[in-house]
């Protein structure tokens, strides 16, 4: 069987997989971390979203093997040592962007790098239209927006130009 | 520590573990030793199986077993039970065929369970499950509910004719057939609520497990209610008594209704469990699901009014079919009938109505209670009915609905279909609905949208629906087979540190929230001193679960009598240990004080006394604090509300924008007004997503097309524009909170009032009534069959 080897989280790790062994795979049943969800098999709701190597992946779309040698983070690896949650963590909670949370992991991790890809700033319009990938059923979205803009200034250390709301 | 109490937004103390990836769902657990099993499913409507060839797929790499329905059937294995029977006008019980868990002989909807293989991965039951051979033979199917009940169609269950499951009605036909014959005016429309698949974003899941040494089994599963499923799997399907089975619905990702349910897959791996002594797990694939999940809505219906010359409502005449799938689902005869034809008098006075309901099995997924269950179809029916009417007669869409209000002093109100609505101010939710959507300056906003060459409209729908199902007696007499109480227990521990059992089940409500707060704020201790403990059948006395937006009106209502329970017993210890009479004892803000002096015990010295009982009254009184109480409740509440929605169509696409979406509702007494802001838009979001998107589309084969994300629309983020919503609230008269509910409103105030605004958007293009969804294939076409109309004006 094919070896793969990649860090996670800060964590290096390597695996025996079979070939056809997803990311999504990998880190839930390999590496017991089941913050990253499994919510369709059409590669269409984001709940499964992870960086990979600072960009946002779908983990159900990509084979291990593929991340073999990169550096991945997951929704449990972006809070501070200490437990102080990740800005967009703390910004979810703040502004009830989540309910079940069962999408919340993969929406949290699209949200950061939606923030991170637009330092020039963001409108409700761009974070709503950046979200295209993944899927909610619970919150409507609405608090989502709401949390995805707080969390830009934060994460950028200035104000947001455009005031997404 | 801020204000915790009733009122205030506390944040969820369940948001961390959900934000760091800490969430226990059912497909994050594995059980050791653990198999996997696959269920392979029917890719037809209707056919006889002749015969399933087990050999290569027994064989198989990593094959432990594969059973097929004969091998449930021969060790006594029962059918999926229906938990609520129905019965026809002429008194006779509806037909309730049997539902195997694995099919026996035919199958009658494309996904239905053929065969089981369970083997040491996933990957080896999957691969295995596509070396079974199944032999078929097609048989004719059908899947619209007309389609159903033509002449000649083909049965789904040979000993129901006509496909009908059951011929019911409610109300008095004479004296609406008097009222139609007398009235001034009578407007009809036919309309259909479209089928939906409820998505919940966890696909479910279930894993068996047999522990050897005890002889008890248990099932994790994705569930809205563990102690329902452990008494319908127990007793009918698997035979296994309570005491020797747990169910566990631990973290759960959305349920809609969906999750209500005792499906076979529940079944198929807690039976396996015990023939293999393994655990053994089953998840579902999103494109199983859509084949697997109980489906939503799907009712077909006739509605007529009749009016008197001012425009109020005499009576009104309903008539429906329902389609209820292949099988009957858990709930499925009470959607059509208790929870939907009996809110047809909405919120106005008619005096008089009459509704049948005629059920109908077709070749598809079992439809059962979706967000809202039965209420979304008779709000939808009514308030596009009202819009009709006042289509048809020039009356004021808004005035009409004032001048049928049943007016604020009329509660306790009776409707001629049963219910007895205990509360309510439908002018007040109106009234604030009108300002925040600013509905007298449309005129304007649809003006200027024309100049820029869209289509702008505007939909209200005023509504009422029936939450905290139900009490016990009533719902019996309905055909209920079971009691609708709720059960709390509240376990105040030596150090004054509270454990709540609940046996309702939140998957997304934020219940650890909510009744934290609500136990800090009766015993005034903060609320990380509350621990909310749900979905556990070995830890929770009992429950009946969350569903009809009952858990904190029923579930919360029965936390309040346990928790008077608590403080009357610590009254009796507060009065030995500061030698007053218990009359004296008062309790306020987590104290127990002597009238008149300053003598005081805070909770946590009462219960370290009442666990270390010292000095403790101990002739007249047991140790311990800690209480249980079953509510049952004396009515059904009725959250309502107005809902208006602006949107803006694109002549060339046909794409329907929603430009506002406003929600002024009557939810009762608010716990924590955060929580209930985000249960709203949730709603909305569904309702929304059923007017213009969703849609489960069978074919005239009863092939379902709409089968994964790809085919069904799900709304998205940049479906919406930012929601604004609010409640005007008045109080439940008969619960201890004076709470409704609120988890279902957003669905049913909704897609009226999309649809009403399409329809407003498209009055130069005669369009008098469309069906949901209302997608831009279909408004395109509209706008093309008028064009030369149109331009000839
Ligand atoms: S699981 Fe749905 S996109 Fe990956
Ligand atoms: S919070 Fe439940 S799906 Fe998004």
């Amino acid at each position: 069987m094919p070896q793969v080897s990649l860090t996670v989280n800060g964590r290096s790790h390597t695996a025996e997989i079979e070939g056809r062994t997803l990311l999504v795979e990998l880190l839930r049943e390999n590496m017991g971390l089941t913050g990253t969800h499994v919510g369709c098999d059409t590669s269409q709701c984001g709940a499964c979203v992870v960086h990979v190597d600072g960009e946002s992946v779908k983990s159900c779309t990509m084979l291990a093997i593929q991340a073999n040698g990169a550096a991945v983070t997951t929704i449990e690896g972006i809070a501070e040592s200490d437990g102080t949650l990740h800005p967009m963590q703390a910004m979810f909670r703040e502004h009830h962007a989540l309910q079940c949370g069962f999408c919340t992991p993969g929406m949290v991790m699209s949200a950061i790098d939606l923030v991170q890809m637009h330092p020039e700033g963001l409108t409700e319009d761009q974070i709503r239209h950046g979200l295209e990938g993944n899927l909610c059923r619970c919150t409507g979205y609405h608090n989502i927006v709401k949390a995805i803009a707080a969390a830009w200034p934060i994460m950028h250390g200035k104000e947001l130009p455009l005031a997404a709301e | 520590m801020g204000f915790e109490g009733i009122g205030a937004s506390v944040r969820r103390k369940e948001d961390h573990r959900f934000l760091s990836g800490r969430g226990s769902y059912t497909d994050d657990i594995n059980r050791p030793g653990q198999l996997y099993a696959v269920i392979r499913r029917a890719d037809r409507p209707h056919a006889k199986i002749l015969g399933i060839d087990t050999a290569a797929a027994s064989a198989a790499p990593g094959v432990s077993a594969v059973y097929t329905g004969a091998e449930l059937e021969a060790d006594g294995v029962g059918g999926v039970p229906c938990g609520w029977q129905v019965h026809s006008k002429d008194g006779s019980p509806m037909a309730e065929p049997p539902h195997p868990v694995l099919a026996i002989g035919k199958v009658r909807h494309v996904g239905d369970p053929v065969a089981v293989v369970i083997a040491a991965t996933r990957q080896q039951a999957k691969n295995a499950a596509e070396l079974l051979v199944i032999d078929y033979e097609d048989l004719p199917a059908i899947a619209a509910v007309r389609d159903a009940v033509a002449a000649g169609a083909p049965l789904v269950h040979d000993d129901v004719p006509g496909n009908v499951c059951f011929d019911w009605h409610i109300g008095d036909k004479a004296i609406v057939d008097a009222a139609f014959a007398q009235a001034a005016h009578v407007v009809e429309l036919d309309l259909t609520n479209n089928r939906l698949v409820p998505n919940a974003m966890e696909p479910r899941a279930a894993i068996g497990d047999f522990d050897r040494s005890s002889g008890e089994f248990t099932l994790y599963t994705t569930s809205q209610n563990p102690h329902v499923i452990r008494l319908l799997m127990g007793a009918f399907v698997l035979h296994i008594p309570e005491h020797k089975l747990r169910v566990v619905a631990p973290d759960v990702g959305g349920g809609f209704g969906s999750k209500i349910y005792h499906y076979a897959e529940e079944a198929i791996v807690t039976w396996a469990a015990g023939k293999l002594h393994r655990p053994v797990k089953w998840t579902c694939d999103r494109s199983e699901a859509f084949m697997s999940d109980a489906h939503g809505r799907d009712h077909s219906s006739k509605a007529a009014m009749a009016l008197d010359a001012q425009g109020k409502f005499l009576a009104l005449r309903v008539s429906t079919l329902a389609n209820m799938g292949a099988y009957l689902s858990t709930f499925a005869p009470a959607i059509p009938t208790y929870l939907s034809a009996t809110l047809l008098a909405g919120v106005y006075t008619t005096p008089a109505i009459y509704a049948e309901v005629k059920a109908v099995f077709t070749h598809t997924v079992p439809v059962d209670a979706y967000r809202g269950a039965g209420r979304p179809e008779s709000a939808y029916l009514l308030e596009r009915l009202v819009d009709v009417i006042a289509h048809d007669t020039g009356l004021d869409r808004v005035a009409i609905r004032r001048l049928n209000f049943i007016p604020r002093d009329a509660f306790p109100y009776q409707t001629p279909v049963a219910l007895n609505y205990d509360s309510g101010d439908y002018q007040a939710t109106l009234k604030s609905a009108l300002a925040a959507a600013d509905w007298d300056g449309f005129p304007a906003r649809r003006q200027a949208a024309a100049a820029r060459g869209k289509l702008r409209g505007i939909g209200i729908s005023t509504y009422v629906e029936a939450c905290g199902i139900a009490p016990s007696k009533l719902v019996g007499q309905l055909g209920a087979r079971a009691g609708l109480y709720e059960v709390a227990n509240i376990r105040v521990h030596p150090t004054g540190s509270v454990t709540v059992l609940t046996g309702t089940h939140s998957h997304g409500q934020g219940h650890e929230t909510t009744f934290a707060q609500l136990v800090s704020d009766q015993l005034g201790i903060p609320i990380d001193q509350v621990d909310v403990v749900h979905g556990d059948t070995a830890k929770i006395p009992f429950g009946m679960g969350t569903y009809g937006s009952r858990s904190l009106a029923v579930g919360g209502s029965a936390m309040v009598k346990a928790m008077d329970k608590v403080i009357a017993k610590g009254k009796k210890i507060a009065a030995h240990l500061m030698e007053a009479s218990v009359e004296d004892i008062e309790f306020k803000d987590g104290r127990f004080s002597v009238a008149g002096t300053d003598k005081s015990k805070a909770l946590a010295e009462i219960s370290l006394a009442a666990y270390v009982p010292h000095n403790y009254p101990i002739e007249e009184l047991e140790p311990g604090l800690d209480e249980t109480a079953f509510y049952d409740p004396k009515n059904f509440t009725f959250p309502g509300g107005c809902h208006i929605c602006e949107v803006e169509i694109d002549r060339d696409t046909g794409t329907v924008t929603v430009a506002n979406m406003v929600a002024v509702d009557d939810v009762g007494r608010v716990i924590n007004p955060m929580i209930v802001e985000g249960q709203v838009q949730g709603g909305l979001a569904q309702g929304i997503g059923q007017a213009l998107m969703e849609n489960a589309v069978y074919d005239s084969e009863a092939q379902l097309v709409t089968g994964s994300f790809m085919d069904y629309q799900m709304p998205r983020a940049h479906d919406f524009p930012p929601m604004i919503t609010s409640t005007e609230n008045t109080l439940c008269t008969h619960n201890p909170l004076g709470s409704k509910g609120v988890g279902e409103t957003g669905a049913i105030g909704c897609p009226p009032a999309v649809i009403n605004a399409v329809v407003d958007a498209l009055r130069d293009y005669g369009v008098r009534h469309l069906d949901m969804p209302a997608t831009p294939q279909k408004i395109w076409s509209i706008i093309q069959a008028n064009q030369p109309r149109m331009a000839a004006e």
